[in-house]
């Protein structure tokens, strides 16, 4: 006759923060995913296809590329401190991806200025295969690294 | 699976997917500057460009450029040696793409000094001046100009200031800023050679191109 398994109570708390763990593993790595496609994809519109990034979208940039690295930091052993650090950049990334969605779509307008080489911050180039614009993209992706950041602290707590 | 080989592989994904993306994207634009030119190709030349080397070459090298442009003037030794490389089998024409600010006045004093045949010496001054003048990818024709009516005595100013707002100067630079947009040459130095555009920009992939036709025609 086969012994019944028995967990101690210390081993029943183990297989518990394995898997929250690993869940939270699992938010953390998809905030990093996020982040990591968000930081190539804008490096590929200005270093392949050579749009040039406006001012609000490299105050984008300023806080999305260190996300991609910081949660790949924080994977490896998973430190689940890191959304302490992750998530005030993400916040600052999606203060300017809302203000510049606003202005993209015409709520605010954009201060005049004189003609610049530089790039409009509400030109209708920024838009991915004529459909998909660059600032809805960015805050989107801002948002998700946001909830899943928060999802994993959660859990973790 | 380990969660590191997790990690791994998606690195490895995203940087697969962004060459393999990128390539396509390189590859599709080329063929459609290839095609612009070909359609354009009567816009490549015009009775009034600047022609340098032997004028019954078979392979020409067009070149828009701009003289505030720090790589044309990087290049410009570059494409003399080239033509010098294939002893009178390639020659150059000179197109303006006055894309600085500034620019269109260094071009003006360009195509009133060419109607003196003093357009290469001025061209060699400007992009041998060129940190004095362009300063932060903005030209300043004043310094230029105070330094060549120091330094050239060959030249008459005079006539060279007259000029630059003669009709026919005017009209030629307009000429070449459509031609240049017309042509897709949107960045300077912009190769043509034959009429086909240099689509992956650098030296040695001009070098190849020249040599590519140099090969067909003789």
């Amino acid at each position: 006759m086969e012994q019944p398994v028995i967990f101690t109570e210390s081993e029943t708390y183990m297989v518990n923060k394995t898997t929250v763990e690993l869940a939270s593993w699992q938010y953390v790595f998809s905030a990093w995913l996020v982040a990591a496609v968000a930081t190539v994809g804008s490096l590929f519109f200005s270093e392949v296809m050579e749009l040039a990034p406006c001012v609000l979208c490299w105050y984008q940039r300023i806080f999305m590329f260190p996300l991609a690295v910081i949660l790949l930091a924080g994977l490896h052993p998973l430190d689940i401190r890191v959304v302490r650090y992750a998530l005030p950049l993400a916040v600052i990334g999606l203060l300017f991806t809302m203000y510049h969605t606003l202005l993209f779509y015409g709520f605010i307008p954009e201060n005049l200025r004189p003609c610049s080489q530089g790039i409009s911050c509400s030109d209708a180039s920024m838009e991915l295969f004529g459909i998909l614009p660059i600032p809805l993209l960015s805050l989107a992706s801002f948002m998700i690294i946001i909830i899943l950041l928060l999802k994993a602290r959660s859990l973790a707590r | 699976m380990k969660q590191s080989h997790f990690t791994l592989i998606a690195l490895l994904l995203i940087a697969v997917a962004f060459t393999a993306v990128a390539f396509l994207y390189n590859s599709e634009q080329g063929e459609k500057a290839s095609q612009q030119a070909s359609l354009n190709s009567e816009s490549l030349i015009r009775d009034h460009s600047v022609r340098s080397g032997n004028p019954q070459a078979k392979v020409t090298i067009v070149e828009f450029l701009d003289p505030a442009c720090e790589t044309c003037g990087k290049f410009h030794p570059l494409v003399k040696g080239l033509i010098e490389q294939h002893g009178g089998k390639v020659n150059l024409v000179v197109r303006y793409a006055p894309l600085h600010p500034g620019s269109d006045q260094m071009v003006a004093i360009l195509e009133a000094a060419k109607m003196q045949g003093q357009f290469w010496q001025v061209l060699e001054l400007m992009f041998d001046t060129q940190p004095q003048w362009a300063i932060n990818h903005r030209a300043e024709p004043e310094i230029f100009w105070n330094h060549m009516t120091q330094t050239q005595a060959g030249i008459d100013f005079a006539r060279l200031q007259q000029d630059m707002n003669n009709p026919a100067v005017i009209k030629a630079i307009e000429q070449d800023i459509a031609d240049g947009q017309l042509l897709g040459a949107t960045r300077t130095p912009a190769f043509f050679v034959n009429g086909k555009p240099l689509t992956e920009f650098g030296y040695e992939q001009l070098a190849r191109l020249v040599d590519s036709e140099v090969k067909a025609n003789y």
